[in-house]
């Protein structure tokens, strides 16, 4: 088996030294970034606005009110504000850990055996990702409401840890990245199947379980669906819920508006913060969950 | 021009068991038991949050309470069978039908806009003497990081003219100043925000496509006199078909569920149904009127035409990609 990368199937070498300037695909591509980044510019703009000056200055004029709306953020009933950050964290990060062993002993499984029901059970799974999300919402509530465990924790937390996605990308990862001739000679050596999967195979996969948690924080942290339905007590809140109630509660007075503002901008920093982190090091490629072998 | 000597050079289309199984192991003996238990985690998540859910809906849809007497007390409201009653409520529920009707009018726009934007910009990218790739790369991804519901909630802001930048550009000019919020244009206000969103994450889907092509190819086509354009029309998007239909595939599922945008935008307008969504009409008969038997056999009838529109897909998409699945 050749080496592994994960840097994707780049055909190319390296850069080619560009002769000159494409215009074109310049002016295209600057004008793209600027559609993107307009809205995240804005919102950082207005979040250092005060109550007055959010209606009254030019929209792209900086304010003078980022400390005021930050401490007015924080001090909102008793700063909730951070406690639906807190909220969020934990169900991303606890979801998308759980969710990474899950898709781990899963993925190495459909990817390293040979079994009964194996294409079975990975064609089931993957038919689960068309399943549209309110149909498994509504009776999950329901049921785990017949359990007492709906408004919990474990109502965000238990139906957030198996991604079909996840299973699948192990699942590939596995195959191309664990060696089967390692695992059987583990095996000559009397090493016991778990203790095969988590020293050998567990590390050897761990570039494939990252993706996968990363995948799955970022799913987690953007769902708006399953905390609006599951979720009633508002310190249980994530923090998109959480900015949704403030906005519906301040629709009748704007004077909330400068508080959302500062919140959506707090709230996308940390997202922000890791992509930037994550994409020194991590080749974007593998978002598309493409593996060289 | 056909993608013929590239075979194998796209894996980086994610499809369906586009992956090396047939490298398996051959199972020895004694732990023959040892995929089944690394599977139970899974699929105990699986049966218990997938295949019960299902189950429990489709229950749900073929029942209905009825009401004894005057309808109190304990056991005056009890779960009797309906048999198909609901789906033909469903079937003959204009406002389902009409929600329905606005999810496909709202990814009529969506789709070949984020697709095409998304196109363009792989194309864009891919171009060795475009400066700012690598900044636009980042700067087009980023709103994949932002929460759609956040995404939704400062485009909203956005559309309101009294803190927009364009309602402040508009005024400056003396222009016409069009209401975001109102009938059509609500329309194209959720699309921006779905574009938004989405078109940075199907750019990378496609340019990673791109990538895979090696550079011979096009030095060849250089060779033979052909133009950029004509690379791009001819070699580039016919390769990347495969990637192309994947991200189709995935917008339309998703077009069926879109929720986030029109909920966050409900509290900033008065024109905006409880049910203007499929989703939406879901959650509205469930919660709001308490209907969960009508809910489910809505939310059936939903999961099985995902099923038949996917499948339809799939098949159709499979004339076009299977030498590339090999």
């Amino acid at each position: 088996m050749t080496p592994l990368t994960l840097t994707a199937t780049d055909a190319r070498p390296g850069p080619a030294k560009p002769k000159r300037t494409a215009w074109v695909p310049t002016l295209v591509l600057v004008l793209g970034s600027l559609y993107c980044l307009i809205p995240v510019v804005w919102v950082v703009i207005a979040a250092s606005k005060g109550r007055s000056e959010l209606f009254s200055t030019f929209t792209f004029a900086p304010g003078t009110g980022f400390a005021a709306n930050f401490k007015e953020l924080s001090s909102y009933r008793d700063g909730i504000y951070w406690q639906w950050m807190a909220n969020s964290l934990l169900y991303a990060g606890g979801g998308a850990l759980l969710s990474a062993a899950v898709s781990a002993g899963g993925g190495y499984a459909l990817g390293r055996f040979a079994f009964k029901g194996r294409e079975f059970i990975f064609k089931l799974m993957l038919a689960g990702v068309l399943v549209p999300s309110i149909v498994l919402t509504v009776p999950q509530y329901l049921l785990l409401s017949k359990l007492g465990l709906a408004d919990s924790y474990w109502s965000m937390l238990l139906p957030s840890i198996l991604s079909p996605y996840g299973v699948y990308l192990v699942r590939i990862y596995a195959a191309a990245a664990v060696p089967g001739e390692l695992l059987e000679a583990a095996r000559m050596d009397g090493a016991s199947e778990w203790r095969i999967f988590s020293r050998i195979a567990v590390p050897m996969m761990m570039p494939g379980l990252i993706t996968v948690f990363l995948f799955q924080f970022v799913g987690i942290w953007n769902n708006f669906l399953l905390p609006y339905v599951m979720l009633a007590d508002d310190t249980k809140f994530p923090i998109t819920l959480g900015l949704y109630t403030l906005l519906t509660q301040g629709a009748s007075q704007p004077a909330l508006y400068t508080l959302v503002i500062m919140g959506c901008f707090l709230a996308i920093l940390p997202l922000i913060a890791l992509f930037l982190v994550i994409q020194r090091f991590w080749s974007l490629d593998l978002l598309s969950g493409s593996v060289k072998a | 021009m056909t993608a013929t000597p590239l075979k194998g050079s796209d894996r980086t289309t994610a499809g369906p068991l586009a992956d090396g199984t047939a490298t398996s192991v051959r199972p020895r003996r004694r732990g023959r038991s040892a995929p089944y238990w690394f599977l139970v985690p899974a699929l105990f998540l699986f049966a218990a949050f997938t295949v019960v859910p299902i189950g429990y809906a489709v229950w749900l849809s073929l029942h209905k309470v009825q009401v004894k007497g005057i309808g109190l007390g304990k056991g005056a409201r009890e779960q009797v069978w309906n048999g198909l009653g609901n789906y033909t409520d469903v079937l003959h529920d204009s406002e389902f039908g009409h929600s329905v009707l606005r999810a496909f009018g709202y990814g009529l726009i969506v789709i070949p806009t984020m697709l095409g934007l998304a196109l363009v910009f792989a194309l864009m990218l891919d171009t060795p003497q475009a400066r700012s790739a690598k900044f636009a790369r980042l700067a087009i991804f980023l709103p994949y990081a932002v929460p759609g519901i956040i995404a939704a909630l400062m485009w909203g802001f956005l559309y309101l003219p009294t803190v927009s930048p364009f309602y402040y550009l508009l005024r400056e000019f003396n222009l016409p100043q069009p209401d975001l919020f109102d009938g059509g244009n609500l329309y194209l206000s959720f699309a921006n925000i779905a574009v938004w969103g989405g078109t940075g994450f199907n750019m990378i889907v496609i340019y990673t496509a791109l990538r895979a092509i090696p550079l011979e190819i096009y030095e060849a086509a250089k060779i033979d006199g052909a133009s950029d354009l004509k690379i791009a029309l001819r070699i580039k998007i016919p390769i990347v078909m495969p990637s192309l239909v994947l991200t189709f595939f995935f917008s339309v599922i998703a077009t069926l569920q879109v929720f986030t945008e029109p909920m966050a935008l409900k509290p900033l307008t008065n024109g905006l149904s409880g049910s203007w969504s499929p989703l939406m009409a879901i959650y509205d008969a469930a919660f709001f009127r308490s209907d969960i038997y009508g809910a489910s056999a809505t939310a059936v009838v939903l999961a099985l035409a995902t099923f038949a529109l996917s499948f339809t897909l799939l098949r159709v998409s499979d004339r076009y990609t299977r030498e590339d699945r090999a």
